[in-house]
């Protein structure tokens, strides 16, 4: 394991743009869930929707206007937000383009473009051009208009693995760093709003018809969310963030259900521990994965109270954001980041009564801590599961 | 890219019929192989005969799935779906849509609790799947199966993609070995656009070094990696 520092990082979700909305939503215990506006036809759900995302100030400059689509859209914001443009335009000053790597992790890509495409394909008027852009059909949609918008020329792919899909591109990053394919690695996961995933949540019935409430008694599905998260990963002391370690693995169960037991997840946990070096009791906080869907939380609640002491605080931030799938995996990595930083430890939003099957560990309210080291938790669809292990070096 | 990775091949299978005929993986018990997806029936059939050929236990093998678009079928009944009855949707072809069905069904077959990963590189995916295998071989000292696959476009997806057929390939890299090994490199030169031939299958790139693994000849091949680069392939056989 090569330890990778953490030199930038941005981040677009319900909250808003940039990091400071974020930080100041999980303070204030502000949730900017809303009931569905996003679908043509009635789907009584919440969801975490990136604020005016239409409007003309989010649109793509002139060289990029091709590959228009609401994926790319979140993509481009989330590029824009926490001056992470520039920190990128630094590395490959520093190193090259041909030595910065970008992979990136989706589950929707821009299936936005192809939805519309079939919209519009018996449409006397003819499709519009725009939706008849190759790039935008493929789940590498999202790879392909990252490196245009940085000019990168080093390895570039998309992971697509459901839920785990951009928590995994930091272990991909660790092993191209470490063999020396490359001297940066722009990581990132975005997902958006868009009919496939609504509808398709909606025909396994694990959509909540109210705000999402992770871990609660009462908790009845959950809320889609759409993101952008960004991180730039580099070798040596350049930043106090660190990751550490991470741990992957596969359940072997089922299609779209959890390992009764949490195998999977309880053998990613013990990876990312043992990569790092690190103990149980040594993790101050969790990210949980707490989708608030009946099965992942009581699973994941089980593994949480076997394997870790009372000490360690862990929660679900989706009350906040939503679940937003092949993003949720970057985008709670910048969570964990926020908490080892700031020492805002968020609690779990929308949920009142714990379910009898969480520990000690799981927490409704904020707290404060001095954070030093924290897990974050992806498990997905097809039973794939990611862990990863951040730490924060004091001065 | 200055570093080169170095991998053997153990054993590799090819499913590459001419028209669309579909495998029916017996590894699935055969209610499960009636229903596969197309991509999940080509990925698991070229799976498990590489592994046969490797003598390698699935159940042990980290795996690295690619296909450039997934299942084309499936996309196209969902977006068609979306578009005129969009309650309607079912539930198990939407589940099946994820690009990690195929790979999550294989880890279910084998009871495999190694990790997988499912990635696409757009036109560059073949390259790029055979780079993250092989960076996975190295860097965790690991036998790895790679498992490449596209099936071929339906309905309106004919003006969007392009893909004919149903192709899958696998290969079952390891640090050491004796077969053919493979010397990879990325090198800052655009090879020449095979694949994306109108006829092709979306995975075609995979066929030359499928043909010089067969051949059994100490060839040299570029593999389109990305936009202006190459993966450098240089065969040796022991």
């Amino acid at each position: 394991m090569l330890p990778l520092a953490i030199t930038a990082y941005s981040v677009v979700c319900a909250t808003g743009y940039g990091q400071k909305a974020l930080l100041d939503a999980l303070r204030e215990r502000r949730g900017p869930l809303r009931p569905n506006d996003f679908t043509a036809q009635p789907l009584p759900t919440w969801i975490g929707r990136v604020p005016d995302l239409e409007s003309a100030t989010r649109d793509l400059p002139a060289p990029l206007t091709p590959w228009d689509c609401r994926n790319n859209r979140v993509a481009w914001a989330g590029l824009n937000a926490d001056d992470f443009m520039s920190a990128a335009a630094g590395a490959v000053e520093r190193y090259g383009a041909r030595r910065v790597a970008l992979v990136m992790g989706t589950s929707t890509a821009a299936i936005d473009a192809t939805e519309a495409f079939y919209r519009h394909v018996d449409d006397p008027a003819g499709v519009p051009p725009q939706l008849l852009q190759p790039e935008l059909h493929t789940p590498h949609s999202i790879g392909d208009f990252v490196q245009r918008a940085l000019g990168l020329a080093g390895p570039c792919f998309t992971i697509a693995t459901a839920c785990s899909s951009s928590a995994k591109v930091f272990c991909q990053a660790e092993r191209l760093m470490r063999l020396g394919l490359c001297d940066a690695v722009v990581v990132g996961g975005v997902d958006s709003l868009c009919n496939s995933v609504l509808y398709g949540f909606g025909s396994l019935q694990l959509l909540s018809p109210e705000t999402c409430r992770p871990f609660a008694v009462d908790r009845r599905g959950l809320n889609i969310g759409e993101a952008a998260a960004f991180v730039l990963l580099e070798r040596g002391d350049r930043s106090d963030l660190t990751l550490l370690g991470y741990g992957e693995t596969s359940d072997a169960h089922h299609m779209s259900a959890p390992h009764p037991e949490g195998l999977g997840a309880r053998l990613a946990v013990e990876q990312a521990l043992a990569r790092a070096g690190r103990e149980p009791r040594e993790i101050q906080y969790i990210n949980l994965h707490g989708t608030a869907t009946p099965k992942n939380d009581a699973v994941e609640a089980q593994v949480v109270a076997n394997l870790f002491p009372a000490t360690t605080r862990a929660s679900s931030t989706k009350g906040w954001t939503g679940h937003t799938l092949g993003a949720a995996g970057s985008l709670e990595a910048v969570i964990t980041f926020l908490a080892l930083r700031t020492g805002l430890v968020p609690g779990t939003l929308n949920t009142t009564q714990l379910d009898a099957e969480c520990g000690p560990q799981i927490q409704l309210d904020n707290t404060d801590g001095d954070i030093r080291f924290a897990l974050s938790n992806s498990f997905g669809f097809g039973g794939s599961n990611c862990v990863l292990l951040f730490g924060r070096q004091t001065a | 890219m200055s570093a080169a990775l170095e991998v053997a091949v153990a054993g590799f299978a090819l499913w590459n019929p001419p028209g669309r005929a579909r495998p029916q993986p017996c590894i699935l018990p055969p209610n499960e192989r009636r229903r596969a997806p197309d991509t999940v029936a080509v990925a698991l059939e070229v799976a498990q005969a590489a592994c046969a050929n490797a003598g390698r236990d699935p159940a042990r093998l980290p795996m690295v799935f690619a296909s450039t678009y997934g299942d084309l079928a499936i996309t196209d009944y969902m977006c068609s779906t979306l578009a005129k009855a969009p309650t309607t949707l079912s539930p198990t072809r939407f589940h099946n849509s994820v690009h990690n069905a195929a790979a999550g069904y294989w880890s279910i077959a084998t009871g495999c609790h190694e990790p997988y990963c499912a990635l696409s590189a757009g036109r560059y995916t073949f390259a790029n799947g055979l780079f993250a295998a092989a960076l996975q071989v190295c860097a965790d000292q690991t036998d790895v199966l790679y498992v490449a696959y596209d099936i071929d476009a339906h309905g309106p997806q004919t003006q969007i993609t392009r893909s004919h057929g149903i192709l899958g390939v696998a290969l079952v890299l390891t640090r050491d070995g004796s077969g053919t090994s493979l010397e990879l490199a990325a090198v800052a030169e655009r090879s020449a656009d095979t694949a994306f031939a109108a006829s092709a299958n979306a995975m075609a790139d995979s066929l030359p070094l499928i043909a010089a693994l067969e051949r059994g000849s100490g060839d040299v091949l570029r593999l389109p990696l990305g936009p202006g680069s190459s993966l450098q392939v240089q065969l040796r056989h022991r």
